[in-house]
């Protein structure tokens, strides 16, 4: 019973907790793809190095407040932050659609042109971001570690294996949880909302209800831009603040957004859970988990480990390529790419 | 007699900078009446009420609603101005709700529309029994009734239905024109294309039969489907 206990633990602890936060950051980034794809029709390979500049301009802030003294208390004082960033990201986005997408959707563009304009803008945003914070590893959580520490845990249960809970693990769950609520109580709810839903399934007829598309558009930009700053700052929180990574965290966000199908709110936050537990269960070496499960005779000698930690996003990209396969529209049947 | 509600006066026009599809076409509807136009594929009826509305340029011509000149405004502006529409398909959100299509065709009203909505549920009950069901999801008749709800929702002044029975079965389609007709009798005129010919000029007022883009034959319906010309061209006999 205790080594069940045990491996239950050393699951939790090396699989259920790492893939639950990951999977809410992915969600949060599938979120925004897909609701770009819903509204403007074309896929956002900007969206990355936007999450990368909204997690940048937070930093920034964050390192202004710690020199001025302020902080949270126990969490970290990137959140404090978060609302500039937040801030700077719309006012970027929106810059980014008044003087380069708009040009193109008053052309009528086709989607696979839009798609390369985003590329450029990726590009240009991805410099940006290198230019003014540099390239490195950056760090800026502060404030308490862990929520439970391995020791602590230990302590507490007087079971062999350990648990630890970081506190940036805990933000970026309670923080996604958040999100999704209000932005689903947003899209269902509110006029404004139900105009963007309709949007996204009808335009030729919203635009004889009398929706104002461009309208319609801006607040898509807000909240993919809320939702690309909080997504970034945490996953920046979780691991480390790096431009590149966001450049590599862009695969595993679309596959998110696509196996839960493109369009689909509900779809980009299982789509963002498959991907991330798929991810980590297959790279994860199971030989402690089974040492404890099976009888001793039957333990494994080599680490039970599928994949290399090293090939994590071509698993996102095999899961990608099973779903384009043999569900175009995805999970929850959105449009088919 | 006098000027009619809605009319589209002599109009000549095709879709963008192609050729002409409309040859001088006229096609009116009065207060309280149902119009309806009809003809063989390909007459451009469906082109005429879309001139009507707006959604193609008029080379030549005029359309006029309670005798102001429209002719330069926009499809959404017309909405504003009292049309109501009802496109033949992609006419209601399939992943919406049945009570969400009806707010959205609420959309440009700031006020409460509370009651237009319980006076298309009277209409349309069945649309009440599933007014939280996603739209897509009914059958093609019901369909049909969301989207002639929505556009109702507007409280327009004048409603253009552009083939409302186009691939539902017969018994939904008699069902469907007792439902057009219970608009009719609210005040509403009705102006509509229709393929089924022979039951639409039944309830017709007035009915108009496009050939090649011109008017063939206008009259009362009654007219049209006595007239021996139309019946041996167009009616089978």
């Amino acid at each position: 019973m205790i080594d069940f206990l045990n491996a239950f633990v050393a699951l939790s602890n090396f699989v259920l907790i790492p893939a639950i936060s990951y999977g809410a950051q992915l969600a949060l980034g599938a979120l925004g793809v897909t609701l770009i794809y819903g509204i403007l029709r074309f896929s956002n390979f900007a969206h990355g190095d936007t999450m990368a500049f909204g997690a940048m301009c937070t930093i920034l802030v964050t390192w202004l407040f710690q020199s001025w003294g302020i902080s949270f208390g126990p969490l970290p004082t990137a959140l404090l932050a978060m609302p500039f960033g937040i801030l700077a990201t719309m006012g970027l986005v929106l810059f980014t659609d008044r003087y380069v997408y708009k040009f193109y959707r008053e052309q009528k563009a086709k989607p696979v042109i839009l798609v390369i304009v985003s590329l450029g803008v990726m590009f240009i945003l991805n410099g940006l971001v290198r230019f003014i914070i540099g390239p490195n590893d950056q760090r800026f959580s502060d404030g308490e570690r862990f929520i439970i520490s391995v020791r602590e845990f230990k302590a507490l249960t007087g079971l062999k294996e350990g648990l630890a809970f970081k506190t940036t693990q805990g933000i970026t769950i309670v923080t996604a949880v958040i999100v999704v609520i209000a932005l689903f109580w947003f899209l269902n709810r509110t006029r404004t909302g139900k105009s963007m839903r309709a949007y996204s399934d009808n335009e030729d007829l919203a635009l004889l209800s009398g929706i104002n598309p461009e309208r319609v558009v801006m607040v898509t930009w807000l909240i993919v831009a809320a939702l690309a700053t909080i997504a970034g700052t945490l996953y920046g929180l979780d691991k480390s603040f790096k431009p590149f990574i966001f450049l590599q965290l862009l695969l595993p966000v679309f596959a998110a957004a696509i196996v839960g199908g493109l369009g689909s709110p509900l779809g980009a936050i299982a789509g963002g859970f498959t991907i991330a537990f798929s991810e980590v269960m297959i790279t994860y070496a199971w030989k402690k988990v089974a040492t404890y499960v099976v009888p001793e005779a039957w333990a494994p000698d080599t680490l039970v480990q599928l994949l290399s930690t090293d090939y994590k996003f071509a698993v996102s990209f095999v899961i990608l390529i099973i779903v384009l396969l043999f569900r175009p529209t995805g999970l929850f049947a959105g449009k088919s790419v | 007699m006098s000027e009619p509600f809605l009319i589209g006066d002599s109009m000549t026009g095709g879709y963008g900078n192609g050729p002409d599809i409309l040859h001088d076409c006229t096609i009116a509807v009065n207060k309280g009446e149902i119009a309806v136009i009809v003809g063989p594929n390909g007459a451009g009826k469906s082109t005429g009420m879309k001139a009507v509305f707006g959604m193609l340029s008029l080379n030549k011509g005029s359309v006029r609603l309670d005798g102001e000149d429209i002719t330069a405004l926009s499809p959404q502006d017309r909405v504003v101005k009292g049309m109501g529409f009802v496109p033949q398909t992609s006419n209601i959100f399939t992943s919406m709700t049945v009570e969400e299509n009806l707010e959205m065709g609420a959309f440009i009203r700031r006020d409460n529309y509370k009651d237009t909505m319980t006076q298309i549920y009277d209409l349309f009950p069945i649309l009440k029994e599933k007014r939280y069901q996603a739209a897509g999801e009914l059958s093609g008749g019901q369909r049909q009734q969301v989207a002639v709800g929505r556009a109702l929702m507007t409280q327009p002044k004048v409603l253009m239905l552009d083939e409302p029975t186009a691939g539902v079965s017969p018994i939904v389609m008699d069902e469907l024109f007792d439902r057009i007709i219970e608009v009719a009798r609210t005040g509403i005129p009705i102006l509509m294309v229709e393929q089924n010919a022979r039951q639409a000029l039944e309830i017709a007022d007035k009915g108009y039969v496009l050939v090649q883009g011109a008017n063939a034959f206008t009259g009362t319906g009654k007219e049209l489907l006595v007239d021996p010309e139309v019946r041996k061209s167009f009616l089978g006999g």
